[in-house]
């Protein structure tokens, strides 16, 4: 099947197996690799990845479901990263907020759940500017972290919010658009 | 040496690449000719396999190859086990069931194809015989009399029995006013690092090299017996780990996968790649605990506590894996915790059922021993109606009694046990926690307060004591340029030794952290090494590279010494400068004496020229950690369910390279430990299915699950090492479940409830709070 999607900002129009999964499109066919798989069943998140702004499990969609569709991996999140290497990986941009925040707390050990991690965070933010702890748990309880114990990763979004937060000071967008 | 870096919470080098999704783990790697392999598994816990079929899988559509295990006999040699226990039977794991499966989950054919999806596929047209035989579950079934052996040749089930004996136990019952018994379970856990298993290798026939590359805590060991699996010239195996996505233990070990997947490579000459699905990182990567202790103790009516005798029966599963016998010994060791207990005795009985192999989980052994001791305190003072800290206070050894010498043959290296309680407590207001509960008590709310004063054994260790060497390696190599290449032989995955290693190689040569660079995991780069496993990569790694730096800083003072015109001695190392210490004018960079090393014309007189040192640091014992644990908990009447309040944990591993990561360590490790206490529990039905075989059924601990840790730390450093570090890899998991534990069982004393095994699943808990459907009190 054909299927055309964009993905980090970056066009792509590909023939697939209407079986093919969606991390497996990502990861195989345009060697984004960032986006990691961990079970295969949609519980652990390490796959998330935002499609038309919203987290998604890419392990459990396939890829023809994202045709049409606008894909953000982590290797699109860093501000100017589409300037990087030609598959839309990133390069020197600038770390977003979130990956900031997770860098800055120590959010992050063995590094795997953690691009899917701020994904998930990502989208949090966008729905909600200053979330509470147990809101923040609450949005993160479908990403399995087995080093951490959550705390930094808490502290890395508490982190992100309020850097977002004073960096666009309390202008709401007249125009909400599709953005939940 | 001024400490700028050592002691500080820097961020972590590691980070950048891993944040942008910009690292690679295994599966991330492509080979051009990348073949793929799939793995055929037993769905039968015990059977006979009359054949094995392959015909329609190599008839299928991009299918390369398919092999049986009758195909590969020879080829290969079984899984390795380096621990050895006197008498212990025969269990060795071959890497494919040739003529019969002992659990659901062993490989039983493999098949190489172009893409992952085709190898897959031909899985389902394998075709197996199998003659189901009855399979043995319940450890304490497999070693009553008549229950068929598993393994041929044996007579029973039992594969080894252990004992270890300390102290005058018959003069300690003896004179026992009390004696408590109880049946304590540590259930099987299922360790899942969220990066699974996998493995890619390359054979260039020409070159002669293998390559392996493969997700693993112990890239050297693994390169000895991939050689030895396969005899296979050493020294043409190079095993690399790129980045590992957690281990906890499972990766401290040797699979078929590792053999198989590099002699496939072998065998086609082209790259082949296997990467672990969840369900059989589930199935048939090394499980955890599994212990029944029955637990004796001899108490006086003051609350000290004479001795304990305990007798273990540790299911291994069917086979051994690289440590598989080991683990329940050191339960052994450090049965006593942190008491002055003056008798001890453990007798150990390992036995096979047809389940997947026991083997190192974070803690190893010791969670089930801290687990042990501390629910006998806990036993102990609901018997003599006192306080659980009174009980273990009246225990501890004192400052003054270390290096302190365990009934068990162990010497602790130092400790301040009442301190770390005193602090804890602080913390967590304990007087008022109580008065707070008897409070919320009255109003028919059940609050529990649990506490864990434990000690642990860490830094492994001495290599007299260890299954294959317990040194580590480092090597220091300053390069003509002046930056800092370090090479650990221990293998990081997540606990950041790229971080910690730079501040020590920072702070002794005086440069900045970003100078220095670690390079880890490749047997071709990196001098031989043991691995990151028992909470040593600091305590002994750390210290390697301690020693190698200080070997380097002494040829670079006494070249920079010879340019200056001073005296070796005289020379400090700050600010990117090595500098007299009498005159701030006898002054050289750092990069012109590192320089001139390289250069050789102004070298001292019989100076060999280079910048490089390697050391082989060899423990003279292990390190002893230890903290006080305080949880919180809130029973839910009417679901059972079972909700953390708070936790405050005291943790003392010695001297601190870098606080932020230790936090990440002890909160990491709690967490785990608290999937252990509420959810973790690998079953398997009687017939031998593991029915928690997915995530789906198997509940790791989520964020929303954890209140808030509350952490603090005393530090008591150890004599063991120049660096007085004792290592924190483990902590968290050894202290935490306990604690937990003490809670529970606290917040149901007003049902008359002592002591419950984990998982406190809320049907367990409602079931010990309600009979006939009504609340009891």
């Amino acid at each position: 099947m054909e299927i055309q999607l964009r993905v980090n900002g970056k066009p792509h129009q590909s023939q697939v197996e209407p079986r093919l999964l969606l991390v497996h499109y990502l990861r195989d066919v345009l060697g984004l690799t960032g986006t990691h798989i961990g079970c295969e069943t949609s519980i652990c998140g390490a796959c998330t990845v935002l499609l038309d702004g919203k987290a998604v499990k890419s392990c459990t969609l396939l890829a023809v479901q994202a045709s049409g569709g606008e894909v953000t991996t982590i290797e699109g999140l860093a501000s100017n990263s589409q300037k990087g290497s030609g598959n839309g990986a990133a390069g020197n941009g600038a770390l977003h907020a979130v990956q900031e925040g997770f860098w800055e707390k120590h959010g992050l050990q063995c590094g795997y759940c953690t691009p899917g991690m701020i994904l998930a965070a990502v989208d949090l933010l966008q729905r909600k500017k200053n979330p509470n702890e147990s809101e923040i748990r609450s949005a993160l309880s479908g990403n399995l972290c087995r080093c951490t114990g959550y705390q930094h990763i808490i502290e890395a979004v508490q982190y992100a919010a309020k850097k977002m937060n004073a960096r666009k000071p309390l202008k709401m967008s007249a125009s909400s658009g599709r953005t939940p | 040496m001024t400490t700028r870096f050592i002691g500080k919470p820097l961020k972590r080098k590691e980070d950048p690449r891993l944040i942008q999704g910009l690292s690679h783990y295994v599966d991330d790697l492509n080979l051009a000719g990348m073949l793929y392999a799939a793995f055929l598994r037993s769905p039968y816990a015990h059977a006979n396999i009359r054949s094995v079929d392959l015909s329609k899988a190599r008839r299928a559509s991009g299918v390369v190859l398919a092999l049986s295990g009758a195909d590969i006999d020879g080829a290969i040699q079984p899984v390795p086990c380096a621990a050895q226990i006197p008498d212990m039977k025969s269990g060795a794991r071959p890497v494919l069931a040739r003529d019969r499966v002992r659990f659901v989950g062993e490989a039983v054919a493999v098949v190489v194809a172009s893409d992952r999806y085709a190898a897959r596929d031909a899985l389902d047209l394998i075709e197996v015989d199998y003659e189901p035989l009855t399979p043995i579950v319940n450890p304490e079934k497999a070693i009553a009399k008549g229950a068929a052996p598993l393994h041929a040749g044996h007579k029973d089930n039992v594969a080894f029995k252990w004992e270890l004996e300390g102290g005058d136990l018959k003069a300690a019952f003896k004179a026992a006013d009390k004696v408590i018994k109880q049946r304590i379970v540590n259930q099987r856990l299922i360790p899942v690092p969220i990066e699974t298993r996998g493995v890619l290798a390359d054979y260039q026939p020409g070159e002669g090299q293998l390559k392996v590359w493969s997700s693993t805590q112990i890239p050297h060991l693994l390169r000895t017996q991939i050689a030895s699996m396969l005899n296979f010239p050493e020294t043409l195996v190079r095993v690399v780990t790129p980045e590992v996505g957690g281990g906890f233990g499972t990766k401290l070990n040797v699979y078929p996968e590792e053999a198989i997947v590099a002699y496939l490579a072998i065998q086609l000459g082209k790259p082949v790649k296997w990467t672990e699905s969840r369900r059989e990182n589930f199935q048939a990567t090394i499980h955890g605990r599994d212990q029944i202790d029955d637990v004796e103790v001899a108490i006086k009516r003051d609350g000290t506590v004479l001795g304990l005798r305990c007798r273990v029966i540790a299911d291994l599963g069917a086979y051994y894996q690289l440590l598989t016998p080991l683990i329940p010994t050191l339960t052994g060791l450090m049965m006593t915790g942190c008491y002055k207990i003056p008798a001890a005795r453990m007798e150990i009985t390992g036995v096979f059922t047809n389940k997947m192999a026991t083997d190192a989980y974070r803690g190893a052994g010791r969670p089930e021993a801290t687990y042990l001791i501390e629910r006998v305190m806990d036993l102990v003072a609901a018997e003599l109606k006192k306080d659980p800290v009174e009980v273990r206070r009246k225990n501890f050894p004192q400052p003054k009694d270390f290096p302190y010498a365990t009934p068990t043959g162990l010497i602790y290296d130092s400790g301040d046990y009442q301190k770390a309680l005193d602090l804890a407590l602080k913390i967590a207001d304990y007087k008022k926690l109580r008065q707070e509960q008897a409070k919320l008590r009255k109003e028919g709310r059940y609050t529990g307060i649990g506490i864990s004063t434990y000690v642990e054994i860490c830094g492994m260790g001495p290599s007299s004591a260890m299954p294959a060497g317990g040194w580590e390696s480092a090597t220091v190599r300053v390069e003509p340029t002046g930056r800092v290449s370090i090479m650990t032989g221990s293998s990081p995955h997540g606990q950041g030794q790229e971080t910690t290693f730079a501040q020590m190689g920072a702070d002794i040569l005086g440069i900045d952290p970003e100078q220095v660079q670690i390079v880890h995991g490749d047997t071709s780069i990196v001098p031989y090494g043991i691995g990151t496993f028992g909470s040593r990569a600091t305590a002994v790694g750390g210290t390697a590279v301690y020693k190698s730096l200080q070997k380097v800083k002494e040829k670079l003072a006494r070249i920079a010494a010879h340019l200056v015109g001073s005296d070796p001695e005289r020379m400090v190392f700050a600010d990117g400068k090595i500098s007299a210490r009498e005159s701030p004018k006898k002054s050289v960079p750092f990069g012109q004496a590192v320089s001139a090393a390289y250069v050789a014309k102004t070298l001292p007189a019989e100076m060999e020229p280079g910048l490089e040192a390697t050391t082989f640091f060899e423990p003279t014992n292990f390190t002893y950690p230890f903290g006080t644990h305080i949880c919180v908990v809130e029973i839910d009447a009417e679901i059972g369910d079972v909700k953390l309040v708070r936790y405050v944990a005291v943790d003392d591993c010695g001297n601190v390279i870098n606080p932020l990561l230790v936090e990440g360590q002890v909160q990491g490790g709690i967490v785990q430990s608290v999937g252990q206490a509420l959810f973790e529990e690998a079953v398997y039905d009687e017939q031998g299915q593991l029915i928690t075989g997915e995530l789906m059924d198997y509940a790791l601990p989520r964020a929303s699950d954890m209140c808030w840790i509350e952490t603090a730390r005393t530090v008591t450093p150890t004599p063991v090492n120049p660096l007085g570090v004792k290592g924190v890899g483990e902590a968290g998991t050894i202290g935490a479940t306990p604690a937990l534990a003490g809670a529970v069982a606290d917040a149901l004393a007003p049902f008359g409830v002592h002591h419950v095994d984990m998982p406190f699943k809320r049907e367990k808990i409602w079931q010990l709070m309600h009979k006939d459907g009504r609340r009891v009190q």
